[in-house]
């Protein structure tokens, strides 16, 4: 066996399944340590951990399966777990081994979906995870007694400590050496008739197993019932004879599946546990009070108060250290590098453009942090089960409430957090919902709009007028956010409501090596993924900022500072400040002569009656990519420098004094709000288009989303501009 | 009467699942069969949706919609001795 591994090269595979909480991301974790890679399996949207793991001389590779209750499966992303196990993905060949994680404290529901794997007649070993927990809650297991009724071996371990592993790993060496032996098959009526079928069949169906007809006869409706019917292996009156056939229409298969299944289970219970009745009063202390309706409901605003805090505030110092970083890798740069496109590209492209994807890696560190340890404790169920009420008024379920709440600090993480949403329909609602939230790149934007054109007056005695605006601002995210996602679930994502059928696991406390690794594979996915469009991006509007550059414009500008430098009448200081003076000209004449200014002209008559002109519409094209970049733009367009912020005055001044052909002033109210109503609704971020392709696995629904939100600003801005 | 009718700390015995399909089977797969003992834990704010319940030693959410489609037994006497 080892032979034909060395010669096909290719690690052996040992597949880690179970139910969720049962430790099973911490013992993959703690097996695998940082030697771990994330993907999406092709077509749905789940993830593919994989890890390596060293047994004996052997070097293995490990595959983390999404935590699940059975291997029904009605959509292609249950059929996942199915798939690796019959070793139909990426023609990988079915795993070598089967480790099969269960929960001591709960041993009957995790026994369901283990005899189902078990049936599949793969080697499997089956590690009994919090069997010391299950100890103090006076639950007694015999891992001999169940794994003789089992036919497997069974290993009590405890997932986030290395010493625990060890009986388990030799278990897996051996079992990598072993033949199976005959298994049970707990429904054998319906083994049988699938059997039937099966024989029949020409003898090439190697993509398709009997497990294929046997669940497309328990689950009707399912992915496999849908899948046989595609390939014309079966057709529906031949799946309804059978299932007639085995239950006289008295009840489901299905329901036949869970009654023999439950039976054997309840007896193997009996045989292999023993339960002593014992008081566990601090856990229940705990229990009873964060479930209290007032101090859990206090609790849980407190966390959020926290985590809000946390992302938004604790994550600035360390921006602005990254911002400093890229601003002094640029100089120095610049500095070795002759002038010149190469180093423009370096600087401004590259660097700036990189700079601006690494900028929210600590808002992501932060909230993931805090997202895996109140998932590990066991708090998260709990938070959603709170907010669900809430959240299904906006058309969301309760486990939408931390993705968008972090999404006011910004997207990127919020979507990346919408994969605690078990239900498809409730997860993509969310994505689609959360980049409408007021995050921190719209603030600067917002400041800069409203101290420019909304007057510092107090309105009704005690409101300001300029906050009065933001808090406008905020509200039309959350209500645009709220709005999208009703649609969504009306038009969009039609189908039934999903439940909200969810386990509240016992608190525990969380494992840190394994919460690290969690945090590591985060920010690695987002820097590979993100950062390789963003990139490409910033390098593409570097582009359109920096060319074509007429040399006839340069020189006229280069003619003037050299007269500046001669004239022997002008202090030094003066000298400065106008050659400064020239420097912004020039940049900003070099801006309408590039392909981003020509492109703002021609582009410009789409947004006329939204009452922009060729500088704004330039300035929102080259903010597609990072919304926040407008004020640079606007501020290298307007002759202040690229530097130019938010609080800039002369920013300012020029705004509000800028004029069109006609000598009439560009920016009214109208026209301001509008384009206030533009930049909240349009999905000007780069990061947040990559990451929402990376979490749906495919370009069809960001770019769905781009279209919308761009055209619900558009029209937004131009309600605006006629009304006020 | 239906799972979705007890009170907190109330028991019950499952003695039926209206509903065919994938939310019967889920339900069955987690352990909510002919027979099996549920009690009722808490009920949300506003309104009582979702709620969570004792499956067997363990604890579950689910809606009220989803609730109403299990109907129990009131194990009354069961829940007042213990």
């Amino acid at each position: 066996m080892n032979d034909v591994t060395h010669q096909r090269n290719v690690l052996r595979t040992i597949a880690v399944v179970g139910n969720p909480n049962t430790g099973k991301s911490t013992l993959f974790n703690n097996l695998t340590g940082l030697q771990q890679k994330t993907a999406n399996y092709p077509g749905v949207t789940v993830e593919k951990h994989t890890g390596k793991l060293l047994l004996e001389d052997e070097e293995t590779t490990l595959i983390d399966l999404p935590g699940a209750y059975s291997l029904a499966a009605y959509s292609p992303d249950e059929m996942v777990c199915a798939d690796i196990l019959l070793g139909r993905i990426e023609n990988a060949g079915p795993p070598d081994a089967v480790m099969v994680v269960i929960d001591a404290t709960n041993l009957r529901r995790n026994l369901f979906m283990a005899t189902q794997i078990i049936e599949l007649g793969l080697p499997v070993v089956v590690a009994l995870a919090m069997n010391d927990l299950a100890e103090k809650k006076g639950i007694l297991i015999d891992p001999d007694r169940l794994g003789e009724k089992l036919g497997v071996k069974v290993i009590p371990i405890i997932p986030g400590e290395s010493k625990s592993t060890n009986e388990l790993k030799k278990s897996l060496i051996s079992l990598l050496k072993e033949n199976v032996t005959q298994r049970e098959y707990l429904v054998p009526e319906v083994r049988e008739a699938a059997l039937k079928i099966y024989k029949k069949l020409p003898n090439d169906q190697n993509q398709t197993n009997v497990f294929d007809f046997e669940r497309a006869i328990i689950d009707a409706g399912g992915a496999a019932e849908k899948r046989l019917l595609e390939q014309k292996l079966i057709n529906l009156d031949q799946l309804e004879a059978i299932r007639l056939n085995l239950t006289q229409a008295s009840t489901s298969v299905a329901a036949l599946e869970a009654r023999a299944r439950y039976k054997w289970i309840d007896n193997v219970v009996n045989y292999s546990q023993t339960r002593k009745e014992i008081n566990s009063g601090f856990t229940d202390l705990i229990e009873r009070v964060t479930s209290h309706s007032l101090f859990g409901s206090l609790l849980f605003l407190t966390i959020m108060a926290t985590v809000f805090q946390a992302v938004f505030a604790w994550a600035s110092p360390m921006m602005d250290l990254i911002d400093g970083a890229t601003a002094s890798l640029s100089t120095i740069v610049s500095a070795y590098l002759p002038e010149g496109a190469l180093s423009s590209l370096i600087t401004d492209g590259i660097i700036a453009g990189v700079g601006s994807v690494i900028i929210f890696l600590p808002q992501i560190l932060i909230l993931f942090a805090f997202i895996i340890f109140l998932e590990d404790s066991g708090y998260m169920a709990r938070a959603a089960f709170l907010m669900d009420p809430l959240m299904r008024a906006c058309g969301l379920s309760g486990q939408s409430f931390i993705p968008m709440l972090s999404s006011f600090a910004c997207a990127v993480p919020g979507i990346m957090a919408t994969r605690v949403i078990p239900s498809r329909r409730d997860r993509f609602a969310t994505m689609i919902a959360a980049p409408f939230m007021t995050c921190s790149a719209r603030l600067p934007v917002y400041a800069l709009l409203i101290a420019a054109f909304i007057p510092n007056e107090t309105v009704f005695g005690i409101f300001n007028m300029q906050g009065l605006t933001l808090f406008g601002l905020y509200m039309l995210g959350i209500f645009g956010g709220i709005f999208t996602a009703l649609m969504m679930k009306r038009f969009a994502l039609k189908g039934p409501t999903p439940s909200f059928l969810i386990e509240i696991p016992p608190y525990r406390l969380p494992n840190i090596k394994s919460m690290v690794i969690k945090l590591i594979d985060r920010a690695k996915i987002f820097i590979r993924r993100a950062g390789t469009v963003i990139f490409t991006v910033a390098v593409v509007i570097w582009g359109l900022v920096y060319f074509p550059r007429p040399e006839v414009l340069i020189n006229e500008f280069e003619a003037e500072r050299t007269e500046i430098i001669n004239s022997s009448s002008l202090e030094e200081n003066q000298i400065n400040s106008m050659i400064a003076a020239i420097d912004d000209a020039e940049s900003a004449a070099l801006m309408e002569q590039s392909y981003l200014g020509r492109a703002g002209k021609l582009i410009q008559p789409v947004f006329s009656p939204l009452g922009w002109d060729w500088k704004i519409t330039a300035g929102v094209i080259a903010s597609f990519p990072a919304r926040e970049v407008v004020i640079a733009v606007l501020g290298t367009i307007y002759s202040v420098g690229a530097d130019a912020d938010e609080t800039d005055s002369r920013l300012l001044t020029r705004l509000k004094s800028a004029q069109d052909s006609n000598g009439q002033p560009v920016f009214n109210t109208g026209m301001a709000v509008g384009l206030m109503i533009f930049f909240a609704f349009c999905l000007q971020c780069m990061a947040t288009v990559a990451v929402m392709r990376r979490e749906t696995n495919g370009w069809k629904w960001p770019i769905a989303a781009w279209f919308y939100m761009t055209g619900l600003g558009y029209f937004g801005a131009l309600l605006a501009n006629q009304l006020i | 009467m239906t799972l979705d009718q007890l009170k907190p700390g109330q028991s019950a015995v499952i003695s039926k699942i209206a509903e065919s399909g994938p939310l019967a089977q889920r339900l069955m797969a987690l352990g909510l069969l002919e027979g099996t003992d549920v009690q009722m834990l808490r009920r949300a704010l506003f309104g009582g949706d979702p709620l969570e319940i004792d499956v067997m030693g363990y604890a579950l959410s689910l809606r009220q919609s989803e609730a109403s489609q299990i109907t129990v037994i009131d194990t009354q006497d069961s829940y007042q001795s213990s």
